[in-house]
């Protein structure tokens, strides 16, 4: 858990937090789920790069260029460290939503032969299948939506149940399975998804693991050795680094093994008219320039969760789940999502009874409250739920009891000023 | 509250919001020009499915049915008012009008003519400072535009659609 003063020493390294809006209203930021603010050390390792070392990373032989690079692989280990694995384990992308795309398009380009024997794994056949749930972002459902498109494979998905978990059934996972596709925690929900009961169902066919990491990775410890997953993707600006960079994490044989994507310059070896050999991962991920100092931020992110220790990031986002759940008692508010803080993010979706999120956000809005309202990109979870929108109140390292408390005091008067209370 | 708030939800918008009129989609009188549209705003999930049905160039009738956003159904239940009965010209001029409204930053249009056309409609001024809320304002008069054109050409049009923002 974060002390009162670790807390206030956190809030005082986000600027924009200090931020009125609305009529000289404190701001309350609950929509760290959309996207988390900055802290100093991210902002200035972003300016620092420009400032002091911005040069082309990989290539040229001057002092700038050495700096360079330095600082983009530096960012690399930190952040494969925050996660658990090796540093050539991690590659850049420009967010999650690449990330996912790339193991998709990978394995298009295996089922066209790409990659050779190597990459046959990867290989879908007409009949095979693929695997996600009903919890997903539409990030990671509509790249395996293409990918079955492109191949003939067949979608299928583990639904939800009524209290927003997810429901692992038999059969759903087959022997024809060949990629499982899965959100680590709903950003709907907050629901913690059971990683290793699905990916063990996943080993017993063979079958490949990809996991949405964007919720868990800035909010609580995250271990993607131990998960023991293939894939796992995140982004930068969920984690207190700035957007325009994520991170795909593929195991090191898999990524080895796996055809390139986007191609051009920084992923090559030898190339001639005719053909071209590709280099050793990372880099065969990673063609053109790469955002460097958004890369090289999202390092400095990784670093100041980790000094923060994710243990105790966990334990402060664990009670602010608590502290968000108390919306259940207010009258007419019904939380989609699991109302009890085992296995949750604070995270917490819900609809106010006769009155339109939006109009629910509309009038946090007025009070300096920013919670998010719609469908969150899971138009399929609502859909599950009956419901069009939700409004969704998402907390972070730096967000306090006492700005939630405010949040609940506010969303308790939204009935009445719509007359339905 | 602060003042821009109020000038959002005014008390004729959460009057329509709460007993809107119009709603519930009418069969249209057999033989009748009829055209339908059906409007989506996917970064909120407000939905509407709106019908009018057209004789000459008279709006004969008007129905719809939907979901959504105080904002989005008082506006639909506002110009369900303003415009059954109306001609298919003057409605239109009606929508445009409304759509210069929806581009004033909350100032309005400094137009008493416009204004008095406008009728009640005049009173989602104050949306037209919350840009997000446009869009839900603007939902049920794209509805309307796009159904005119079904109804009263023999070309059917596409069916509008706005951008996902996610």
């Amino acid at each position: 858990m974060l002390s009162p003063a670790e807390l206030a020493a956190v809030r005082a390294d986000f600027p924009l937090l200090a931020r009125t809006l609305r009529d000289d209203r404190p701001l309350v930021y609950l929509d760290s789920g959309a996207t988390s603010q900055k802290p100093d050390p991210v902002l200035d390792a972003e300016q620092d790069f420009y400032l002091q070392r911005n040069a082309a990373v990989h290539r040229g032989a001057h002092q700038l260029a050495e700096e360079a690079t330095e600082a983009f692989e530096g960012a690399r280990r930190l952040v494969a460290g925050l996660v658990g694995v090796d540093t050539d384990e991690i590659v850049w992308t420009s967010g999650a939503t690449a990330a996912i795309n790339l193991v998709a398009y990978a394995m298009s380009n295996a089922t066209l032969g790409r990659g050779g024997e190597a990459a046959r794994r990867f290989a879908l056949q007409p009949g095979d299948e693929i695997v996600v749930t009903e919890a997903e972002h539409h990030a990671n459902l509509v790249p395996w939506q293409e990918l079955a498109a492109r191949t003939g494979a067949v979608l299928r998905w583990f639904g939800v149940d009524n209290d927003g978990r997810l429901r692992i059934e038999d059969g759903v996972i087959t022997p024809r399975t060949k990629v499982v596709a899965f959100t680590h925690a709903s950003n709907v929900t907050g629901a913690i998804s059971p990683v290793a009961e699905i990916v063990r169902r996943a080993r017993e066919v063979g079958a490949l693991t990809v996991l949405d990491a964007c919720q868990s990775v800035p909010n609580m410890p995250v271990d993607l050795h131990a998960f023991d997953v293939d894939f796992a993707a995140f982004s930068a600006h969920k984690m207190l680094g700035p957007t325009g960079a994520g991170a795909l994490y593929g195991r090191r044989e898999l990524l080895a093994a796996m055809p390139p994507v986007t191609t051009g310059g920084s992923m090559v070896e030898v190339v001639t008219m005719s053909e071209t050999t590709y280099a050793p991962p990372p880099q065969r991920f990673e063609a053109g320039t790469q955002p460097v100092a958004q890369i090289i931020a999202m390092g400095a992110a990784a670093q100041y969760l980790g000094e923060l220790g994710m243990e105790g990031v966990w334990a402060h986002e664990q009670q602010l789940a608590g502290e968000l759940l108390q919306i259940t008692d207010i009258p007419g508010i019904r939380v989609i999502g699991p109302t009890d803080t085992t296995d949750r993010l604070a995270v917490v979706s819900f609809v106010v009874d006769g009155v339109h999120a939006h109009d629910v956000g509309q009038v946090l809005d007025d009070a300096g409250i920013a919670v998010r309202v719609g469908h969150h990109c899971a138009q399929p979870l609502h859909r599950r739920f009956g419901i069009a929108a939700t409004a969704r109140a998402s907390a972070s390292v730096y967000t306090t009891a006492d700005e939630i408390a405010t949040f609940r005091e506010s969303l308790a008067g939204v009935r009445a000023f719509f007359g339905q209370a | 509250m602060s003042n821009a708030m109020q000038e959002l939800y005014q008390q004729v918008i959460l009057d329509h919001y709460k007993a809107p009129h119009g709603k519930g989609l009418q069969d249209a009188a057999a033989g009748s020009a009829c055209g339908e549209s059906h409007q989506v705003n996917p970064t909120c999930g407000d939905e509407v499915t709106l019908r009018v049905e057209v004789d000459g160039q008279q709006i004969t009738g008007l129905s719809w049915d939907g979901q959504g956003c105080s904002i989005s159904q008082a506006s639909l239940s506002v110009m369900t008012e303003l415009t059954q009965g109306a001609s298919v010209a003057d409605a239109e001029r009606l929508g445009e009008v409304f759509r210069d409204l929806m581009n004033t930053r909350g100032k309005g249009l400094d137009d008493d003519d416009a204004e008095d056309l406008l009728g009640d409609a005049v009173a989602f001024t104050g949306v037209s400072q919350f840009p997000a809320r446009i869009k839900c304002a603007l939902l049920g008069w794209s509805a309307l535009r796009d159904a005119l054109v079904r109804g009263t050409s023999v070309t059917a049009s596409a069916p509008h659609t706005t951008q996902e923002i996610s």
